[in-house]
């Protein structure tokens, strides 16, 4: 706790009722890191302390070697002195205010001293035409998009993003989920993202703190902790890993691209990507098929790589487990079930085959 | 006005001087308590609750008789006055003030606590994490969004104190300029037997607190917009 550490250290306890936090959080000083759990976990609440709106918990809170709270010598800098940009669940615009009001009451109160290029954030999200618009008049996602643009105004050193995209429809969502993926290629403030939604992080995250029951299950980069295996039992169906790689070819009859990374070569579906690009790719456990010998022709599964078994972990259900795959390097999950890992007489050290639906990477 | 005797002219003037001073003098004093009221998490809030509100039940008699006591040259704060060389404030304009601010106090309080514990706490925590400190939170989000709160406490607090009755009587007397209210001065002509006059004063006063209530429920918002 005495050495200057770069980026947030946070460490919290609080006993509520039947509800009890301890934590012990990490988070680098470049880059998104996502706190994920299933709610109650306890995510929200870690993020409120570190932005200084919920003072009532005991522990110590560092950013960048600025004490922010230290409960053993009562020190606690009020949230207005903490310089982050805070994106809540509800966009929670000023109702008093119009969309440029808003925009303007962030800017004023900016405590940077870099010049926000207000005009370019405007275009990214796509708001300068909302300026005018009372809030009220406005869908709920261009709410968000305003509310991330005020929050960015204000210049922060920590942005804080509280299930941003959760109270928003189908299409707002992943039309925000791609601002939000171009926001991260290009800034350079660290940056806490709450979520409950796998796609989320796969697509946003590099560092991962996995929360349940106001504990921290793990944390580390998005690969490696992914690949451990180990979410809250009430999100096993998230598990998966995600890879990243670069675009090396493209079908545009059958609108596939071909992904080729450090373990091999996917093919998935064409979004907007182009041969040359660096992208992301979550392989859900769920969506891939072990087989001892190489697959027969005859098989839809477009991509198959081989893969040597690292070991077996236990699944929510009695029924499955999760099996752990080294591809080269590269970590894979494959959710099957108890049988199958006995009929295929499956042991650390097996050689598989490992089969994945070009549909289930869809992302 | 039409049918206005001098005096009835005069007793109209001081009432509205009255009212107007009462309410602005409340809005500053009230303003902070009901903000205090609304965000405090302390156990005093509701025993001051309870004392804000005690002027809707108590009799006005009642609260115009301790004021007499404690206002008066053998009170606490009569002597106080007294040493400041204030004199004593009881059947003085002064006095009349005191004792209608406490009158009125609910009538200005309450609304203005609603509309504070309406907003909630979401908007207060946005702008402290845009880098507004407590009193800009207070200026830029609290009093634009409690206004519908503001505009209540205005025109329940005039009006109130316009149309107060029991405290004058124990506290003001009926001095002319100084204390002799509309309220008085209808209960004078009713004992003097001047009905007709009687009839024109309360008609005014009829016509002015519906027309101030109306002016309220006009001006306030039906719902200010805030999609949460």
């Amino acid at each position: 706790m005495t050495e200057v550490a770069a980026g947030l250290q946070v460490q919290l306890q609080r006993q509520r009722g039947d509800f009890a936090l301890d934590v012990d959080i990490s988070v680098p000083p470049r880059g998104i890191t996502a706190l994920f759990g299933p709610s109650g976990a306890g995510k929200t609440t870690c993020l409120r302390a570190i932005a200084g709106l919920d003072q009532g918990m005991a522990g110590h809170i560092a950013f960048a070697g600025d004490v922010w709270q230290d409960s053993s010598t009562r020190r606690l800098v009020p949230a207005h002195q903490r310089r982050i940009g805070y994106v809540f669940q509800e966009a929670s615009l000023f109702p008093h205010l119009s969309v440029s009001g808003n925009l303007d009451y962030s800017q004023r109160r900016a405590r940077g001293h870099r010049p926000v290029d207000r005009e370019a954030l405007l275009e990214q999200f796509g708001v300068e035409h909302l300026l005018a618009r009372r809030v009220g008049s406005l869908s709920g996602g261009e709410q968000q998009r305003v509310a991330i643009v005020r929050a960015l105004l204000s210049d922060p050193v920590l942005l804080l993003f509280d299930e941003p995209l959760s109270a928003l429809d189908a299409s707002a969502r992943g039309e925000l989920l791609g601002c939000l993926e171009q926001l991260h290629a290009e800034l350079a403030v660290p940056t806490i993202y709450v979520s409950h939604a796998i796609d989320e992080v796969a697509r946003l995250a590099d560092h991962l703190v996995v929360m349940e029951a106001g504990r921290v299950l793990s944390q580390g980069s998005l690969q490696s902790t992914l690949a451990q295996g180990k979410l809250p039992l009430a999100m096993s169906d998230q598990l998966g890993v995600v890879i990243e790689g670069q675009v090396v070819a493209q079908d545009p009859i059958d609108h596939l691209v071909e992904l080729a990374f450090e373990g091999g070569r996917l093919w998935l579906p064409q979004r907007t990507e182009r041969v040359g690009d660096r992208l992301r790719c979550r392989i859900g456990a769920r969506d891939v098929v072990l087989s001892t010998s190489p697959p027969a022709a005859g098989s839809s599964a477009l991509n198959v790589v081989q893969a040597i078994v690292v070991g077996m972990i236990d699944a929510a259900h009695p029924s499955q487990c999760i099996v752990r795959l080294d591809v080269h390097g590269i970590a894979l999950l494959a959710s099957i079930t108890r049988r199958s890992w006995r009929s295929l007489a499956l042991a650390p050290g097996s050689r598989v085959w490992a089969q994945v639906k070009a549909t289930a990477l869809g992302t | 006005m039409a049918g206005l005797s001098v005096e009835d002219w005069a007793a109209f003037v001081l009432t509205m001087r009255l009212a107007a001073t009462v309410t602005v003098l409340l809005l500053l004093l009230g303003t902070p308590l009901a903000w205090w009221l609304a965000r405090s998490r302390t156990a005093w809030r509701r025993p001051v609750s309870a004392l804000v509100t005690l002027p809707l039940v108590l009799p006005p008699t009642v609260l115009g008789f301790y004021l007499l006591l404690l206002l008066g040259p053998q009170g606490a704060v009569g002597r106080l006055t007294t040493v400041l060389g204030l004199g004593t404030l009881p059947f003085t304009f002064a006095g009349l003030v005191v004792a209608s601010m406490l009158y009125s106090l609910p009538f200005v309080v309450q609304p203005l606590q609603n509309a504070f514990e309406a907003i909630g706490q979401r908007p207060f925590d946005v702008a402290a994490s845009l880098g507004a400190g407590p009193l800009d939170r207070f200026f830029s989000v609290a009093l634009p969004l409690a206004w519908p709160g503001f505009l209540t406490a205005v025109v329940l607090g005039f009006a109130h104190t316009v149309g107060e009755f029991g405290v004058v009587l124990m506290i003001g007397g009926n001095i002319p300029g100084q204390t002799r209210v509309l309220s008085m001065r209808i209960y004078d002509h009713v004992e003097a037997g001047e009905y007709l006059q009687a009839h024109a004063l309360s008609l005014y006063l009829l016509a002015f607190s519906f027309a101030a209530l109306l002016a309220m429920h006009l001006l306030r918002p039906r719902r200010l917009i805030a999609h949460d």
